[in-house]
C-alpha cells in the first residue's frame, strides 16, 4: 500500500542528496522519489535539472521514457496484471477483461474511489504459475476471476477500515 | 523424536510465495509449537517444480523428502502422518531427488537453487560455494579468460557469444577503468530462470561476477535488476551485504590485494533495456535507447570504458567452470553448444518448472517426458521459444534438438530458454498481432522499421483478421517483416518477424477466416 507524502521541493533536494555519490544517478533518483511522492511531480523536472546539471528536457525525457514512472499519484493499492504470453496461454486476456468489468476501471487508471490503479504489465516472471498479478509488490500466480475478486475484497475491506478511523 | 530438531524447508522463492508458501510456513511453526515438536524452518529456493509448490520438504536420514503442493490447511494431516520422519500422506512425493523430473535433470548452474539456505555464507560453502573463485584468486587474468574460453561458453541472454572472446576483447583492453554489468532484466515472457537463481542462490552470482572482474580487470560491477522483481531485488541487496560483511566482496578481496565493488541497479519497466546497449544507457541514467555497434560495449561500455555485459546464467555458469576445470563443463552439450542450459516450462503446461539439461535435449522431450502436456488437457498447438522475439513452432518441430545452431536453421531461437505452451484454443492470428503491439510499445524509438513498421504491422494484421485483401496484405506483412529484419538496429525490431511470419508460415488457417464470416469478405 502506498502512503505517499505531498511534494516538497525541501525533502526532494535531500533525495538527490542522497544518491549524490552514485554515478548514474537520475533512475534510482526517480525511484526514490515515487516511492516518497507516489509520482514524479511536475515540480521535479526543474528541480532535478538543475540539482544534476542537466537540461528539463533530458529530465523530462527519461521520466516519459520508463513505464514505472507515473506522472499522477496511484490508487491505495497498485494491481499489475500480467498480459505476457504465458500468461495469454492460461487465460490473461479473459482475466483483464473481468478485472475492467469487476473494478469499473481503464488499464492504466484508478477506480473512482481511488482504491485501486489497473496497470498491465509484460511478464512478472511468474510463467509457470500463470496467470500471474502483483500486488504492491506482491506476487501472486494462478489468479483466476475468482482469486482477484478474492484478494481485491480483502484489500477494499482493509482501506475501508483503515479510512473510517 | 523431541529433543531432536527436525529442519523444514518451505521455499521464499517468489513463484512458491505467489501461491502461499509464507502461510505455510506459518502454519506448520504453530502446528509444531501447537505439538510441542522441536522444528527448524528453512527458507530455501525454489526446486523449480513449481506445479509442487509450496514444496515443502523435510530432512531426514534417507535424504529430504517432499511434500506438495500444501495449503495451510493440509498441515495438521501432514503433522498426522508423521510427515517429520517422511511419513507417507497423500500430498507426498518420496526423497525430493527421486521425483524422474529432478533427477532426470543435469543441475550445474541450478545446483545449489533450492537446496541451501540462499542467504547464508556458510551454507554456499558448504556446498562447494566461493571454490571457484578461491582458484581465480590463484590464477592470472588470461588463466581466468582461457579457461572459460576452454569452457565452451556461451552467452545465455539469447545471442549465444562466446563469453571468453568477450571476456578476452575487454582483458586486452587499456583503460583506467572497467566494469562488469550483469543483465537481469529478465523480460521475456516465459523466462524465470535469472529470478530464481537470483532468489534461490545469489552468492553464485556474486561469485560468477567476482570472477569476471578478477579475469578482465575490472573493479566495479553493477547488476540491472527488473522492477517487476522486487522480491529478487531485495535478496540480492541482502546477499551482497553479508558478501561484504564476510570479505568476499570490496577492497582486498579475502585477504588477497583485489577489488570489487557490487551493485545493484532497479530498471523502470523497460523491456528494452534488456538489450545490452540500452541496458548500459539506462545505468547512465539515460532514455534506454539502443546504441549503434561499433564500437562494441567490450571497449567503450558503460560511461564509455571497457565493459563486460553478461546474463545472470552466464555469470552463474562460472563458478563451477573455475571449480571443475573447463573440460568438465565442456563435456555436456552437443556440437558448438557446450554445456546445459536451465530450460523453462512456461504457460499452459501441466508440470512447469526449470529444467537444466545439456544442449541436443529434443523439445518434445521437454514438453512432454518433463512437462507432462498442457493443463488444460488439450493438445498442444504451438510452443513460442526464446520469448516475445522468439518462433512459433508447431507439434512437427518438436524433434528439433535444443542447440543454437539446430534452432537457427529452422529460422527460430533458442533465446534465453524459455518455452510458452498454448493449446489448441490458441488464435495465431492474434499472437502475431500480439507481436508485433508488443513491439509498438515497447521499441525505444531510435530506427524507424522498428518504431513504425511494429505499428504499421498491427494495421495491417488487423485488417487480415479482418478478411480485407487478406492475399494481398498478406504479401504486404512479409516485405514489412523483411525491412523489419534487414533495416533495424537491434533484436527488437529485427527479430519481432520471428513469432509473427512462423505463425503465418506453421499456422496458415488462422489467418484465412471462414468465407463469409466476416464483414469484410465481398461476396
Amino acid at each position: 500500500m502506498s502512503v505517499s507524502q505531498p511534494w516538497s521541493a525541501e525533502r526532494a533536494l535531500s533525495i538527490v542528496a542522497e544518491h549524490a555519490h552514485q554515478r548514474g544517478a537520475l533512475l534510482p533518483i526517480l525511484h526514490a522519489l515515487q516511492e516518497t511522492f507516489g509520482c514524479i511531480d511536475e515540480e521535479a523536472i526543474p528541480l532535478l535539472a538543475g540539482a544534476l546539471n542537466l537540461s528539463r528536457a533530458d529530465v523530462h525525457g527519461v521520466v516519459s521514457f520508463y513505464h514505472d514512472f507515473r506522472r499522477t499519484r496511484p490508487g491505495h493499492h497498485t494491481i499489475k496484471v500480467c498480459r505476457a504470453e504465458a500468461c495469454q496461454a492460461m487465460g490473461a486476456d479473459a482475466l483483464l477483461d473481468h478485472v475492467r468489468r469487476r473494478l469499473t476501471v481503464d488499464l492504466h487508471g484508478t477506480t473512482a474511489d481511488g482504491v485501486f490503479t489497473v496497470e498491465p504489465v509484460f511478464c512478472l516472471g511468474n510463467c509457470a504459475l500463470s496467470p500471474a498479478v502483483m500486488i504492491d509488490g506482491t506476487l501472486h500466480g494462478r489468479v483466476g476471476p475468482e482469486r482477484f475478486d478474492a484478494l481485491t475484497a480483502d484489500l477494499r475491506n482493509q482501506t475501508q477500515t483503515g479510512d473510517a478511523r | 523424536m523431541s529433543g531432536h530438531l527436525i529442519t523444514v524447508y518451505v521455499p521464499r522463492d517468489a513463484a512458491a510465495l505467489s501461491v502461499g508458501a509464507d502461510a505455510v510456513a506459518i502454519a506448520i511453526r504453530a502446528e509444531a509449537s501447537h505439538r510441542g515438536l522441536p522444528v527448524r524452518i528453512v527458507r530455501n529456493g525454489s526446486r523449480g517444480m513449481l506445479w509442487l509448490e509450496p514444496l515443502v520438504e523435510v530432512a531426514t536420514d534417507a535424504g529430504r523428502v517432499a511434500y506438495g503442493a500444501v495449503t495451510p490447511a493440509d498441515v495438521p494431516s501432514l503433522f498426522d502422518a508423521g510427515f517429520l520422519t517422511g511419513g507417507a500422506h497423500p500430498l507426498g512425493h518420496g526423497l525430493t531427488e527421486e521425483i524422474p523430473y529432478f533427477k532426470n535433470q543435469e543441475r550445474l548452474t541450478f545446483a545449489r537453487c533450492g537446496v541451501i539456505d540462499p542467504l547464508s555464507v556458510e551454507d554456499y560453502r558448504a556446498h562447494g560455494g566461493f571454490r571457484g573463485l578461491e582458484n581465480a584468486l590463484a590464477m592470472t587474468p588470461a588463466e581466468i579468460v582461457a579457461v572459460v574460453t576452454d569452457s565452451g561458453l556461451r552467452g545465455r541472454g539469447g545471442a549465444g557469444f562466446p563469453t571468453g572472446i568477450k571476456w578476452n576483447t575487454v582483458l586486452n583492453a587499456t583503460a583506467a577503468e572497467k566494469f562488469i554489468c550483469c543483465n537481469a532484466d529478465e523480460g521475456d515472457s516465459g523466462t524465470f530462470a535469472d529470478r530464481m537463481i537470483i532468489e534461490g542462490d545469489p552468492f553464485c552470482l556474486i561469485e560468477g561476477m567476482t570472477i569476471a572482474a578478477l579475469a578482465v580487470g575490472a573493479t566495479a560491477g553493477f547488476v540491472y535488476m527488473r522492477s517487476e522483481y522486487p522480491h529478487a531485488t531485495e535478496t540480492l541487496r541482502h546477499a551482497i551485504r553479508l558478501a561484504y560483511d564476510e570479505g568476499w566482496l570490496g577492497d582486498d578481496i579475502h585477504g588477497t590485494d583485489r577489488t570489487f565493488h557490487l551493485e545493484v541497479r532497479v530498471g523502470a519497466g523497460a523491456y528494452i533495456c534488456g538489450e545490452e546497449t540500452a541496458m548500459l544507457e539506462s545505468l547512465e541514467g539515460k532514455r534506454g535507447m539502443v546504441r549503434a555497434k561499433p564500437p562494441l560495449p567490450a571497449l567503450e561500455g558503460l560511461f564509455g570504458k571497457p565493459t563486460v555485459v553478461n546474463n545472470v546464467l552466464s555469470l552463474c555458469a562460472v563458478p563451477i567452470i573455475l571449480d571443475r576445470g573447463a573440460a568438465y563443463y565442456r563435456d555436456f552439450g552437443v556440437g558448438r553448444s557446450r554445456g546445459t542450459l536451465p530450460f523453462q516450462l512456461a504457460g499452459n503446461i501441466r508440470r512447469g518448472g526449470i529444467v537444466e539439461k545439456a544442449f541436443g535435449v529434443t523439445l518434445h522431450d521437454l514438453l512432454y517426458e518433463y512437462g507432462g502436456g498442457t493443463i488444460s488437457g488439450r493438445p498442444i498447438r504451438a510452443v513460442q521459444v526464446g520469448g516475445p522475439l522468439g518462433a512459433y513452432l508447431p507439434p512437427e518441430q518438436f524433434a528439433l534438438p535444443k542447440d543454437y545452431e539446430a534452432f537457427a536453421a529452422q529460422g527460430a531461437m533458442l533465446g534465453h530458454g524459455g518455452i510458452v505452451v498454448f493449446d489448441d484454443t490458441v488464435n495465431m492470428a492474434r499472437q502475431a498481432r500480439f507481436a508485433m503491439e508488443f513491439c509498438a510499445i515497447e521499441s525505444c524509438g531510435k530506427c524507424t522499421p522498428c518504431r513504425i513498421g511494429s505499428t504499421r504491422g498491427v494495421e495491417v494484421i488487423d485488417k487480415i483478421i479482418a478478411g480485407c485483401d487478406v492475399d494481398d496484405n498478406l504479401a504486404l506483412l512479409d516485405d514489412l517483416c523483411e525491412v523489419m529484419v534487414d533495416g533495424s538496429l537491434c533484436a527488437m525490431g529485427g527479430m519481432t518477424p520471428y513469432p509473427v511470419r512462423s505463425a503465418v508460415k506453421h499456422f496458415p488457417a488462422d489467418f484465412r477466416p471462414a468465407p463469409g464470416s466476416r464483414a469484410g469478405d465481398a461476396s
